[in-house]
């Protein structure tokens, strides 16, 4: 619509890779300009990641973060959806509860750090806790206003079929709120994925994030660094890329504009 | 909802039911302080411990002064951010090639936690202030860009063969068409990176800095286990944040912005 | 002016729409285009307010070929082309930048009134009707004084009372400012009670099959002979059964 011409099928591999290489060339030798020491060039970085695999470190310290996250996360969800649609659906009892949430909600996730180790101590679950936290409130006020904005005709087509209100939210309110409470939980997402590595460099001593902070401490490893930053941007890409082909799915599709 | 039936609600409310959730409120903070006082030897304090913590932050004076230093650093970074970030979205989501060239770069750059670019801020900055701001500046500069960029395709293209239609000049045309269709993106944009900018500045100074309401935090646990104090910090971190969230959502009902906020 | 023969396709996948359009206006005609659904209407619309460009053939205006939008040609849309962030008085307002304060003023007050939106000047579009929202593109068309007018459908959105009411407005406004019109429409009464001639598209390629003179003068009685006889020709020209 805004160029001139319609881009062609080669050029949609031509240009980004066009500025990844510009981009590379230009780390590369800004590195080389400056003569720094410390900061790595992008073949120290793929040398830093080929050593990482070597010593099986990379794949433990993966797997420790996105077990932390996918039980941070899936507590948060199990627990913030049947309460998000709760509080949407008796607005007498989110009257009650929205201003705790509301005090609540905006604590970054990040201070409760000395709470979470007192109660579960140096560890897993208390990094699991951070990202609940973190998750927890993103889930919630998304169900809130998923199902407070279902428009009053659909429940009263719900009503006027003769279903019972357990019916009517599990057949008309959820499904129609469902688009907005993914995206809801996509936010969630990416927020515990922020919210781990901090976790990570600062409760427990394992994860990328530990990998990112203690590459830095014993003996100012930059090229792991940056190897371990990588990794963490390629694995929260691909955590985002699964949820939105969610939203691809015919029945939600609906409530996201496809067509630019 | 129209703003004048929710008026409408709400004066109809009696007083008990807008008493509810302060009642609801005061219970849970005297359930606290009773299952405090059965375990005195908690380190967790009660509520009027927090408070006590709280005048004893604001008695060193300390309390400002914290405060200042965090949103010192959140102004700063978020600005920085919103003057290179939005111009240069815009920019990338007019131009269809600049977008294909550069979607995938930022998409890979956008998941990398600003947590996790502290080591290369203290390499670049040291330990300070301008370490600080670079983290919440990058905290902020992704998810502006990504809005910028979204926000220009979402401009119906109406609007835009309007604006050719009447022959504005490519300076008009920014002006008077593109800037004020994509306003209200951005303010709600800037709501959530703002959101993300107080997240980042918190853990930012728990590892980069030596003040501010993160430092705070874990210093009060560091030096003695003083919990009252790290409770205080938190309940100070959410006041705050909550009175920027309430801040941005004042300027979405601003008139001039609040057209795509009637859902029509 | 003259509109010349023009072939069409589009995207390289070679559809045609357009099939040897051969079209001439001359000044202050009122020109319905009718065809059904589907057909291209909008997209030779298109090409005459130069927003798309022909394959093949040419659009002239006045022995000046038509190269990209112009504000001497104002499209207004189907719905939805008033900006939601201006007032109706920024709305007419909006072409309006070259000219001196007093004199933009001036002519926003006139088109306010001839479009009957007085009081409502400092409304912002959400608190209009549909009706008043097409209305004020209008003013806001004629506002910067184009020699052309391309209508596209601009009251399919409308229900059926508001449109009989806009049709009899746009007389009026027509009448009050002459310029050429170019009216897009699905709505063969609409077509009939309004239009000096009324074109027949066939469906797509779209080709010119008939042209109808309509040769009642304003105000037209809808329930005269002649205007049912036309009607009728139309009808069947369109190749519709004349019962439900």
């Amino acid at each position: 619509m805004n160029s001139l011409a319609k881009p062609r099928g080669w050029e949609k591999f031509f240009w980004p890779l066009l500025a990844a290489g510009l981009l590379l060339a230009l780390w590369h030798y800004s590195v080389l300009w400056t003569a720094t020491k410390v900061f790595p060039s992008p073949l120290s970085v793929e040398k830093g990641l080929a050593e990482l695999l070597r010593k099986h470190v990379l794949w433990s310290d993966i797997g420790d973060s996105l077990r932390r996250v996918a039980l941070g996360f899936g507590m948060a969800a199990i627990v913030g959806i049947p309460l998000g649609l709760m509080l949407g659906w008796y607005p007498a009892l989110n009257q009650v509860l929205n201003p705790v949430l509301q005090i609540l909600r905006p604590i970054s996730p990040i201070a409760w750090i000395p709470v979470a180790i007192i109660f579960f101590g140096i560890g897993d679950r208390a990094a699991v806790f951070l990202i609940f936290l973190g998750s927890f409130f993103p889930i919630v006020v998304a169900c809130v206003s998923g199902v407070s904005n279902v428009p009053a005709i659909f429940r009263r087509a719900g009503r006027n079929f003769g279903l019972s209100p357990t019916q009517i939210l599990a057949r008309v309110i959820f499904p129609a709120a469902l688009p907005q409470i993914l995206i809801g939980l996509r936010i969630a997402l990416g927020v515990a994925w922020l919210v781990v590595v901090a976790a990570e460099m600062i409760a427990v001593d394992s994860g990328l994030g530990y990998l990112v902070i203690d590459s830095r401490n014993s003996g100012k490893r930059y090229d792991l660094v940056v190897a371990a930053m990588l990794m963490i941007g390629l694995i929260g890409l691909a955590l985002d890329f699964g949820f939105r082909r969610l939203e691809t799915i015919r029945s939600v599709r609906w409530g996201f504009r496809h067509e630019s | 909802m129209t703003a004048i039936e929710q008026e409408k609600r709400s004066r109809s409310l009696s007083l008990s039911t807008r008493l509810r959730p302060i009642a609801f409120i005061v219970a849970l903070l005297v359930l606290w302080q009773i299952a405090v006082s059965r375990h005195p030897d908690q380190l967790l304090p009660g509520p009027l411990g927090v408070i006590r913590a709280l005048a004893e932050l604001l008695r060193h004076g300390l309390l400002p002064k914290y405060v200042v230093a965090s949103l010192f650093r959140v102004t700063w970074g978020f600005a920085l951010a919103a003057v290179l970030a939005v111009p240069l979205g815009l920019t990338i989501g007019w131009y269809r090639r600049c977008e294909m060239a550069f979607n995938p770069l930022v998409q890979i750059f956008r998941p990398i936690s600003p947590l996790a670019w502290i080591p290369i801020a203290i390499l670049w900055f040291g330990v300070g202030d301008p370490s600080a701001i670079f983290l919440i500046f990058v905290g902020c500069f992704f998810p502006l860009l990504l809005t910028a960029m979204s926000a220009v395709h979402n401009i119906p293209a109406v609007y835009i063969n309007v604006g050719r239609n009447f022959g504005l000049s490519t300076a008009q045309f920014v002006y008077r068409v593109l800037y004020p269709a994509v306003v209200p993106q951005l303010i709600i944009g800037s709501r959530i990176t703002l959101g993300i900018a107080w997240l980042v500045v918190v853990a930012a100074e728990m590892i980069a800095v030596n003040s501010g309401l993160g430092f705070l935090i874990i210093d009060a646990r560091n030096a003695g286990n003083r919990y009252d104090l790290v409770i205080a910090g938190m309940v100070i971190i959410g006041t705050i944040g909550l009175l920027l969230d309430l801040g941005m959502r004042s300027l979405e009902r601003v008139k001039l912005f609040r057209w795509s906020y009637s859902g029509d | 002016m003259e509109h010349v023969s023009m072939v069409f396709d589009r995207d390289g996948k070679s559809v045609p729409v357009l099939d040897d359009i051969n079209l001439d206006v001359s000044e202050e005609e009122f020109i319905c285009l009718v065809g059904p659904s589907g057909c291209g209407k909008s997209t030779l619309l298109n090409l005459m307010g130069g927003f798309l460009s022909p394959t093949s053939g040419s659009i002239t205006i006045d022995g000046e070929a038509v190269h990209g939008p112009d504000p001497r040609r104002i499209l207004v849309f189907q719905e939805r082309g008033v900006f939601p962030w201006l007032t109706v008085a920024g709305n007419i307002g909006f072409g309006l930048s070259k000219l001196s304060r007093a004199e933009r003023e001036e002519r926003i007050t006139h088109y306010v009134q001839l479009v009957r939106l007085q009081g409502f000047e400092q409304t912002y579009p959400s608190d209009l009707s549909g009706g008043m929202k097409q209305r004020l593109q209008v003013a806001r068309a004629l506002a910067v004084n184009p020699d052309i007018l391309y209508l596209d459908e601009p009251f399919g959105a409308l229900d059926s009372v508001t449109r009989l009411i806009m049709r009899g407005e746009l007389l009026r406004i027509w009448q009050a400012e002459r310029r050429t019109i170019i009216f897009v429409t699905h709505d063969i009464d609409e077509a009939v009670q309004l239009a000096d001639r009324v074109v027949v598209l066939s469906s797509r390629p779209a080709k010119i099959e008939n042209i109808l003179t309509i040769d009642i003068p304003h105000p037209r009685n809808i329930s005269s002979r002649r205007y049912l006889e036309l009607r009728d020709d139309l009808l069947s020209k369109i190749g519709l059964a004349y019962t439900v």
